[in-house]
């Protein structure tokens, strides 16, 4: 089936998503689609699965005929079908009530002919699945499998995967391109949403790059991996000279430090962090970025490893524990984790204080506020409660909460989402912390400049690989966008330090 | 600010007059005149000095339940096991009774434990809700529900077994102690002045620990945000305990005036459904210290003057459950309406 975008905007209140996107996906192709976060490559395909609708004048064509798709149920009428990174499935369910759940028909579902249906179909695929299994049971390789089947008997003619290589194993990720080779015989479209290089290089017959909601560039084999780089994540910009600090003793050291989550594993990290450094952490989101910066906090319990501050065994201990050793993190979610929402600026500045005492002090608090707001230059009332702020203004608040001493910052995104004015104003307040209480800085970002200007080194993750440390004055955006899509990481290793 | 506050009064008289219709839709429908009904309803409740003081008998327990919830509520639990924590003080109350009657005590001291125990033993109770939740990851809700029935469960096995009445156990309750170990009452009226002290102590009280200290400031923080308080260095999972714990002894405050001042005994419905109709007056008054009393009063009243409706107007007394149902369900609506239109319109 011909798949044909043409001119789709859409806006996300002031975030314009998707800027004019224009492209033509032919019949019987697999067509990769690239991008960083945040570049717009969910919002396209969420458009063409009928999850979001597209600002008006965008248009849609499938075999020339243009089409619009009010839900996800509308979209697999006209054919389109999309696997989503987290399979959409009911795990406490046999695979064949989960396989009839999304059929059309009446109230009594014909088990007998959906088994013959279902064993008929794995077997073309050459999936192995017992229908009377139930899905928990499943790997997230066998999810996919078996959604792609629920997919194909639901008259799929283009399917949509969005990053589906993440969270299998290697054989699994075969097998699934081996099943998706297929496809274009049987005249259907593949549309390969993904940041792995690698896998977009062997699958793709054509691949389109986004990058800022718009669409920079096309290109078919043979690829070019440093083009495809640049293409993703723009030519390398010059922020000024950088100014490395004077560092001073080990604050933060891990060795050998193993982290688990269900969809991944870190595998023994050491790393020794002094005062006045720092880090910077690369990769796409969910690379294992997330679990290191929490297990430097204690909010992760790492399942082996030493973690030691400042010479002291931190090791399984409590954020609390931590904090009270001088570790502040700063969580992306500004309002989902790190504010209060409700709570006025006064009530957040008394809190972190962690008084003693009884009844508040409100002319202490009132000052306090006063003073912080001052410092920090948050446009805000003391009596402002924290939603009504700005996303700049609440991250400057998040900052004039760091307690003091500090040993120890970590930052989850610290200026995503902020006007450049800000963010050189974040990172001066926060370098102005390191030099006075001579703590040192985590951070994580998407935003490869922001790294290479304000980190001393760079750990970059990929799939939970973790690189050696990378000088940032020597690296550059290239060198990084390649071990971000998972390419150059032989002469890199894991171990380091 | 201003027009905020004025603003949210509007929607809450809106929903205070379509709440008020729908009842009269339902009176009318019965042949019933809803403003005969009404006028009935006020004269039970405040139309006599005797009717008045009984309104005050319910209102007693309402307002120590609601000062509890507030806590809870403020904590961002549901402490839907508010009812079996009342049921529990006056099991603990009634407990205390027993083995200090015959104690050669003071009577003053022994009401005084009596009361004291009630309210540890409706704090004991919440806490076992608030290990479910904290230890056991039971909500609160299903942990609180289930410990209601069990408390239920609880009292009659004592009523019919180890408490039973010498000769014949009755649902009558247990055997009436004597009147000098009750609340004193004022002359001719069934409301004690001490009730109403610990009442009004227990709002006060509750009032400033949620206004004016840094405890109910970080309780306040759990309950909007629990990672964010987290983060922010409060301990979480103490302060859900805590919170647990001043509701279940305030519910338990209640249960003990019930047994203390109004029944003598412990009896089997005890609790006289106050735990429910406690959490409708928290959300009613948007968990609001100030409003408890006017609002805790109003449905108190309510309560009291549909009793004679089954004598008056062959009406079911139950009307005054609908109309506090139906109000609390259009006040809800109007703020759902209110919070998506001002979204709208932002």
């Amino acid at each position: 089936m011909n798949v044909e975008l043409k001119n789709i905007h859409k806006h996300f209140g002031s975030v314009h998503a998707n800027k004019g996107i224009n492209l033509n996906i032919p019949t019987g192709t697999i067509q990769g689609i690239l991008g960083e976060n945040g570049a717009g490559k969910s919002t396209l395909m969420k458009i063409l699965s009928g999850f979001i609708q597209p600002d008006s004048g965008s248009e849609v064509f499938l075999d020339g005929k243009p089409v619009v798709m009010h839900s996800p149920a509308d979209a697999i009428k006209y054919g389109v079908g999309m696997l989503h990174q987290d399979p959409l499935d009911f795990p406490p369910m046999k695979l064949l009530d989960n396989f009839l759940l999304g059929l059309p028909g009446g109230i009594f579902p014909n088990r007998k002919e959906a088994t013959q249906d279902f064993s008929l179909l794995a077997r073309e695929y050459g999936f192995t699945f017992d229908p009377e299994n139930y899905v928990d049971s499943l790997t997230v390789g066998e999810r996919q499998q078996l959604e792609i089947m629920r997919l194909l008997f639901l008259g799929a003619r283009v399917f949509i995967l969005d990053e589906p290589t993440t969270g299998i194993s290697a054989g699994q990720k075969e097998k699934l391109f081996a099943t998706l080779k297929k496809f274009p015989e049987q005249a259907m479209t593949v549309i390969f949403v993904s940041h792995k290089l690698e896998d977009v290089e062997s699958l793709c017959d054509r691949v389109a790059v986004l990058r800022g909601g718009e669409l920079v560039g096309e290109t078919q084999p043979p690829y070019v991996t440093s083009k495809l780089v640049e293409m993703m994540f723009g030519k390398e910009i010059t922020l000024g000279e950088r100014q490395p600090v004077q560092t001073g003793g080990v604050v933060l050291s891990m060795k050998n430090v193993s982290l688990e989550d269900v969809r991944m594993k870190v595998k023994n990290v050491s790393l020794d962090v002094r005062a006045g450094e720092v880090i910077g952490l690369a990769g796409m989101e969910g690379s294992g970025q997330g679990m290191f910066i929490r297990a430097c906090s204690g909010l992760m319990r790492p399942v082996g490893g030493r973690i030691e501050l400042k010479d002291k065994d931190l090791t399984g201990k409590s954020y609390h524990t931590f904090k009270r050793a001088g570790v502040n993190f700063l969580p992306a979610a500004r309002l989902e984790e790190g504010l209060v929402p409700g709570l006025n600026l006064t009530e957040h500045f008394i809190l972190a204080e962690e008084p003693k005492g009884l009844f508040i002090d409100r002319m202490m608090g009132q000052q306090l506020a006063e003073e912080r707001i001052k410092s920090f230059n948050i446009r805000g009332k003391p009596h402002s409660t924290v939603e009504s702020l700005s996303g700049g203004n609440q991250q400057r608040a998040e900052l004039a909460l760091l307690q003091s001493p500090l040993s120890l910052v970590l930052l989850e995104h610290p200026t995503r989402g902020l006007d450049i004015e800000s963010v050189i104003y974040i990172w001066s307040k926060l370098k102005d912390r390191c030099k006075t209480d001579g703590a040192a800085i985590i951070f994580i970002s998407s935003d490869l400049e922001e790294i290479l200007q304000y980190s001393d080194r760079v750990l970059v993750f990929f799939n939970g690989k973790v690189s050696a440390p990378l000088d940032a004055g020597k690296t550059t955006v290239e060198e990084l966008g390649q071990l971000i899509g998972g390419k150059g990481w032989a002469d890199k290793g894991e171990a380091h330090d | 600010m201003i027009k905020d506050r004025f603003g949210n009064l509007a929607y809450q008289l809106a929903a205070l007059l379509l709440a008020f219709g729908v009842v009269s839709l339902i009176l009318i429908s019965v042949d019933a005149s809803p403003s005969e009904t009404y006028k009935n309803i006020f004269k039970g409740s405040f139309g006599e000095m005797r009717k008045f003081a009984e309104v005050l008998v319910a209102f007693v327990p309402l307002l120590l339940v609601t000062a509890g919830l507030l806590v809870t509520f403020s904590s961002g639990l549901w402490n839907i096991g508010v009812e079996g924590q009342v049921v529990l003080g006056a099991i603990a109350t009634t407990w205390v009774y027993r083995l200090l009657l015959e104690s050669g005590l003071p009577p003053g001291l022994i009401i005084a434990l009596a009361i004291l125990g009630g309210m540890v033993g409706g704090a004991i109770w919440a806490a076992l809700a608030g290990i479910l939740k904290v230890f056991g990851g039971v909500n609160e809700i299903f942990g609180g529900l289930g410990l209601n029935f069990v408390s239920t469960a609880l009292t009659i096995y004592l009523i019919f077994g180890p408490w039973k009445r010498p000769g014949v156990a009755s649902m009558s309750g247990t055997v009436p102690f004597p009147d000098e170990f009750s609340l004193p009452l004022l002359a001719n009226l069934r409301i004690s002045p001490w009730a109403l002290v610990i009442a009004f102590v227990g709002i006060v009280v509750i009032y400033f620990l949620l206004q004016g200290t840094y405890f109910g400031l970080r309780l306040k923080a759990v309950g909007k945000n629990f990672r964010a308080a987290y983060l922010l260095g409060i301990p979480t999972w103490q302060y859900a305990m805590y919170s647990f714990l001043i509701c279940g002894a305030l519910a338990g405050a209640a249960g003990a005036v019930q047994v203390a001042a109004v029944y003598h005994r412990l009896i089997p419905s005890i609790s006289s459904g106050y735990g429910y109709l406690g959490l409708m007056v928290a959300m009613l008054i948007n968990y609001q210290a100030l409003w408890a009393v006017p609002v805790a009063l109003f449905f108190a009243a309510l309560n009291i003057g549909s009793i004679q409706l089954p004598i008056v107007m062959k009406l079911d007394s139950s009307l005054s459950g609908v109309l506090q149902g139906v109000l609390v369900l259009f006040v809800l609506l109007a703020a759902g309406v209110r919070q998506k239109f001002g979204r709208k319109a932002q």
